[in-house]
């Protein structure tokens, strides 16, 4: 915002020069267009267009018999009394308050393990935490369905050894809960990356100040760390919560192992999904990704307003 | 090899050509039709002539062989075969091409449930103008109705999938079980297996949109009633109650495993004897073979079982025809190739690849029907298929939007494995949602 604006109006009275400026005003405004140009048209294209082409099909509906017709907002209205969307809402929601929060705090608590310095095999720790990371996800839920099998699954071999008789991880009530543990074993490292790399840059001058002043280690973390760390605590938050909305790839694939207790509407991103492509229903599923997607701007937005002015 | 082949494909040409001949003469009193199908056949002879480029969509390995034999016959056509993604993918991949316009097929494997939606869309051709009508009694009397739609013909069938009853056969000795006739006796039989083994099932089944249907069809069930854009849905008829009483018992006493087909507990189960018997199409021996490889020698197949003792009623689970998308600018050289894979000498190369054919013809044969499948202890199962596809109810119909309709069992039906629902309850709720999704898709739906 600091290029110079081309509309600066001259100076009133000076006639003659007037025509002069105007002329080289309009020259820089080329010349600017043609250094964010090139970025302005792969935006447009690519962040734009893929926006605007899903407004302009949420307006229609297409019907197999009667083909495409305008009906503007009724899609909309259409989802907000939709109680497959609501309920694919209110998992995905409860998920969040769930999930997100004890993830957060397991990664900070291993995020201030390794800074502490008291950890013996730091480095190996480190990356043996951020290892699921880099396990894709589709590999991961495949890994971790196996494991829930309750017949040839670990959890059927812990059954047969200790002669338990566990609930399948997978059934109605628990399914939602084992995605929860699936999501937190692959995004701990990743967060705790972040608390963690938030952390070494504070000053080691202010933990020697503490120390000096006969702080211990949990009053210096209540202290100095934690606030210090807000910043990255307020990011780490905000992709979380962008996340659990966009929940998907989990229940997705686990749907094939349990198809009655992950519905096709188990999250509203699967829900989206299942609507274009068995239902050919891309005019509704736009509708519905364009809600999730205001949504997750508005929760998202509040939780940066919330963080940020805390921190002032 | 190509030589041969190419002798004998000349032969069969013209036998074809002159049954063609038969045919438009015994059919003469047919009016105007017969003038126009002269001309249609000629016009395939003559695209099949002159050649062009061939785009085939299809996932059925099996066709890499059949468009090697039809370039070698047809030296002037080049096919060249797509696999644009199994079931579903493909058919969003074409309905996206036909809404584009552009990159549309010439030809495409599509499965029976599917056809109707694509004929209803006006999506493919029609092959009544080739003539196809002429083919009837070629094909078995299932396939041969799943591929009549809207009035006309919109794909030759490929395969078929009459069903039959694959069974653990060691298993059963071992407990000294008798192999179930009929579906009462398979709920014995379910019993005494629970018995004898806590950790053993009659069957796996966590809710399965196809099976469903086809124990529905077997039972003599119409739930669907499809004229037009006039559609009927109802699964309170008393082949549906057949099935959902007889099912209801069996998942209550919990006699299904709750394993899901084609997952990995699933091909181990079938392995292991965890799972005894598996009801499906006549496709599943190459399956057994390449997925199940320690049942080798244990398994058998018998005829499915009955809803009525001494009744030899049968089902179609599965199959898929080709079809000529409408955008085709090659539609007469598509469907030579239709013809030459389907009818001709196609079917022979893809029953030697392991493909259950749909010709009458085929399945009647000495040297078919002879066969014996090593992985059931030397047993002739085309036999058994063989007859259970003569004995395929007819008169079945899918929906029109079958494909969305299969998408939601698990929401509304499959509810019935897993929580207190009654599965009659489910397959309502079911033909609720079915129901609705057609009201909105603007069919007339009756429930």
């Amino acid at each position: 915002m600091t290029m110079t604006s081309p509309q600066v109006a001259p100076p009133a009275g000076a006639a003659e020069p007037a025509g002069r400026t105007s002329r080289r005003a309009s020259r820089r405004s080329w010349a600017g267009w043609w250094f964010i140009g090139p970025f302005m048209a792969v935006f447009a294209l690519v962040f734009l267009a893929p926006i605007a082409y899903s407004i302009y099909l949420s307006v229609f509906r297409n019907q197999l018999i009667g083909g495409t017709a305008f009906v503007g907002l009724d899609n909309y209205a259409r989802a907000l009394g939709d109680p497959q969307f609501w309920s694919a809402l209110g998992r995905v929601s409860l998920f969040l308050a769930v999930q997100v929060p004890v993830m957060l705090v397991i990664a900070l608590v291993v995020a201030l393990a390794l800074d502490s310095g008291r950890l013996y095999g730091k480095s190996f720790f480190r990356i043996s935490i951020f290892l699921p990371y880099a396990v894709p996800a589709v590999v991961a839920t495949l890994m971790w369905g196996f494991m829930y099998g309750t017949r040839f699954g670990l959890v059927g071999n812990i059954n047969q050894a200790f002669g338990l008789n566990l609930p399948s991880p997978l059934s109605s009530e628990l399914v939602l809960a084992s995605i929860g543990n699936i999501v937190t074993w692959e995004f701990i490292g990743y967060n705790m990356l972040i608390f963690y790399s938030a952390l070494t840059v504070i000053p080691k001058s202010l933990y020697e100040a503490a120390e000096i002043d006969g702080a211990g280690q949990l009053r210096v973390i209540a202290a100095i760390k934690l606030p210090a760390i807000r910043g990255a605590i307020v990011v780490a938050t905000i992709f979380s919560v962008i996340g659990s909305f966009q929940l998907f790839n989990e229940p997705s694939i686990l749907k094939s192992l349990s198809p009655n207790t992950i519905s096709t509407y188990f999250t509203p991103n699967l829900y989206a999904f299942s609507l274009s492509f068995s239902g050919q229903q891309y005019n509704y599923s736009a509708t519905v990704a364009i809600i999730m997607g205001l949504i997750t701007m508005a929760i998202a937005y509040a939780v940066q307003v919330r963080g940020m002015r805390k921190e002032r | 090899m190509i030589k041969t082949l190419t002798r004998r494909g000349l032969l069969q040409t013209s036998a074809v050509a002159a049954a063609l001949a038969l045919g438009l003469t015994a059919c003469g009193g047919g009016g105007n039709a017969a003038p126009q199908q002269t001309v249609n056949s000629d016009a395939v002879e003559a695209a099949l002539q002159k050649g062009g480029k061939l785009t085939v969509w299809a996932w059925d390995q099996s066709l890499k062989k059949v468009a090697e034999g039809f370039e070698a016959k047809y030296p002037n056509v080049d096919v060249n075969l797509v696999n644009a993604g199994t079931g579903n993918d493909q058919y969003t991949a074409l309905q996206n091409a036909i809404s584009a316009g552009s990159g549309v097929p010439d030809v495409a494997q599509i499965e029976y449930y599917a056809l109707p939606q694509f004929a209803l869309s006006k999506s493919l051709a029609d092959l009544g103008q080739f003539g196809a009508a002429s083919l009837d009694g070629t094909f078995t009397a299932g396939p041969w109705s799943s591929v009549q739609a809207q009035g006309g013909v919109y794909g030759l069938p490929m395969d078929s999938g009459p069903m039959a009853l694959f069974y653990n056969k060691q298993l059963f000795d071992k407990h000294g079980i008798a192999v179930p006739t009929t579906w009462d006796e398979f709920l014995e039989a379910g019993r005494a297996l629970k018995k004898a083994d806590p950790k053993a099932y009659i069957a796996n089944d966590t809710g399965d949109a196809g099976f469903t249907t086809s124990m529905i069809w077997q039972a003599g069930g119409k739930p669907y009633e499809v004229d037009g854009t006039n559609v009927g849905v109802n699964f309170s008829d008393e082949g549906s109650t057949k099935f959902a009483e007889t099912w209801q018992k069996l998942i209550d006493e919990d006699l299904l495993a709750p394993i899901s087909s084609w997952s990995d507990e699933w091909y181990k189960g079938l392995g292991n004897g965890t799972i005894a018997t598996l009801s499906t199409g006549a496709w599943m021996p190459g399956n057994l073979v390449s997925g199940v490889a320690d049942g080798a020698g244990k398994w058998r197949v018998a005829p499915l079982p009955q809803w009525e003792k001494g009744a030899n009623s049968s089902a179609e689970n599965g199959g898929s025809s080709l079809a000529i998308p409408a955008a085709s600018s090659q539609a007469a050289l598509a469907y030579g190739f239709l013809k030459y894979s389907n009818v001709e000498e196609g079917v022979q190369a893809r029953i030697d690849g392991g493909a259950f054919p749909a010709t009458s013809k085929d399945l009647a044969s000495e040297k078919f029907q002879n066969t014996e499948f090593k992985y059931f202890g030397g047993q002739k199962a085309n036999q058994i298929f063989a007859e259970s596809a003569k004995n395929v109810p007819a008169g079945w119909s899918y929906l029109p939007f079958q494909v969305y309709a299969n998408s939601i069992f698990n929401d509304t039906a499959g509810q019935a494995y897993v929580s207190g629902t009654k599965l009659k309850d489910g397959l309502a709720a079911w033909q609720k949602a079915s129901a609705k999704y057609g009201t909105e898709q603007g069919f007339s739906v009756k429930e």
